[in-house]
């Protein structure tokens, strides 16, 4: 009893609540999954039914659907410009999904998908893999004059060049552990504190205090790495269309 | 960690890409359209309101200016036919002042003539009655009547002396 209370990486356990099998694929509907299936209904709850009535002069629900959509399609404008507008409806997804997946986590009781890395690495795998894909797909084999900077003298080339193309190779690496460690590591925070104010009794009322703070701290933690993910996979694509 | 359970990956990935796709599709198909042509639909009204606005204010202007015209153009006619006007009656009553005149100055010399006549008909009367009364009083202060060359010739000689 006392074990388990103190094991603040319990909240991560993935638990099989549906047990499927494909073959031998193990396709079985997790709590992750079951995560994903209401972040994506409630994305798609919150942008159809805020734009329902569809009005000229939006009210609250319909205005805060608009400002998600006009806060993405300017962050693509700014970063990357009008060549992003064709990956508008990839990237506004990723920063929905990934924005639903940390604010459900702060749901007490829920599971946080994005506290995951194999999730996150997956989508910062995903977006790689497309970047790099845009990047030759626009530029061909040019697209490799990425890796060598200009203005840098020919004999430091056998240096940077695979400096650079480490750098490049391990974007999926950053940006997919950023997210997984800030999730993880707030949640982890969150459930020490939670059971100090459990053991301390009265005294708990000092990491209760601390709890409260850390809460709000999440939320904001929730928004920023939806937004950086979403920003840093804007500034690749930038990257990819534009070589620099 | 959980997290690097490697037995649960496979059934995260799959409900990843089952969820992340259908998102995708949702937003892309449904959600964003949506959006986009109610923010769309609001731009184009509130450059069309804007245009016509514009407009409406250039026909403004306009119209202010043609008023304007109009105006001044109703002023200087309204003068010129004040000027016009006042002359034309200046002339009339000019000639009809002179008509007047010449016809006021023969009337009164017509005047002038009878008036004369009349004091001249009337000083002839005046001896003719003095001779009678002369005539008259003579008789009854003498008792004989007087010719009237006697009488005539006493009345003017009296006439003569008071003048």
């Amino acid at each position: 009893m006392a074990e388990k209370a103190i094991d603040p990486l319990h909240q991560f356990e993935i638990v099989r609540l549906l047990p499927m099998k494909i073959g031998s694929l193990d396709v079985s509907f997790t709590n992750a999954s079951l995560w994903m299936v209401v972040a994506i209904a409630a994305v798609t709850v919150f942008l159809v039914g805020g734009m329902r009535r569809q009005a000229l002069v939006p009210g609250r629900w319909q205005s805060m659907a608009e400002i998600s959509y006009e806060f993405i399609a300017g962050m693509i404008q700014d970063n990357v410009g009008s060549k992003g507008r064709e990956f508008f409806p990839f990237i506004f997804t990723l920063f929905m999904f990934i924005l639903f997946g940390n604010m459900m986590g702060m749901v007490p009781y829920s599971f946080t998908f994005t506290s995951h890395i194999i999730v996150t690495f997956a989508m910062a795998f995903v977006v790689f893999i497309g970047v790099t894909i845009v990047g030759f797909a626009m530029h061909g084999a040019h697209f490799l004059s990425f890796f060598v900077p200009k203005g840098v003298p020919k004999f430091m080339l056998a240096l940077m060049v695979p400096i650079e193309l480490l750098s490049y190779l391990t974007r999926p690496v950053s940006l997919s552990i950023r997210l997984f460690a800030n999730m993880m590591a707030g949640h982890t925070m969150l459930k020490v504190f939670a059971a100090f104010t459990v053991m301390l009794g009265v005294f708990g009322v000092a990491p209760l205090a601390i709890n409260v703070a850390l809460t709000g701290f999440e939320f904001l933690v929730a928004f920023l790495q939806a937004y950086v993910f979403t920003v840093l996979t804007c500034i690749y694509l930038n990257d990819a269309i534009h070589l620099h | 960690m959980p997290q690097l359970h490697v037995a649960d990956f496979a059934p995260q990935l799959v409900w990843l890409a089952i969820t992340f796709a259908v998102l995708y599709l949702l937003m892309a198909k449904l959600a964003l359209p949506k959006i986009g042509q109610v923010i769309d639909a609001r731009q184009a009204r509130i450059t069309a309101d804007l245009d016509r606005a514009t407009k409406l204010k250039d026909e403004a202007v306009g119209v202010l200016a043609a008023y304007e015209k109009a105006l001044a153009e109703a002023r200087a006619s309204a003068q010129a036919t004040i000027k016009a006007t006042t002359d034309r009656m200046q002339k009339d009553a000019e000639a009809r002042e002179g008509v007047l005149a010449k016809k006021l100055a023969g009337d009164t010399e017509a005047a002038e003539g009878r008036i004369r006549a009349a004091r001249d008909s009337a000083m002839a009367s005046l001896t003719e009655m003095a001779v009678e009364i002369t005539k008259a009083a003579a008789e009854k202060l003498i008792g004989q009547p007087v010719n009237d060359a006697a009488a005539t010739a006493a009345v003017t000689a009296a006439a003569k002396e008071r003048a």
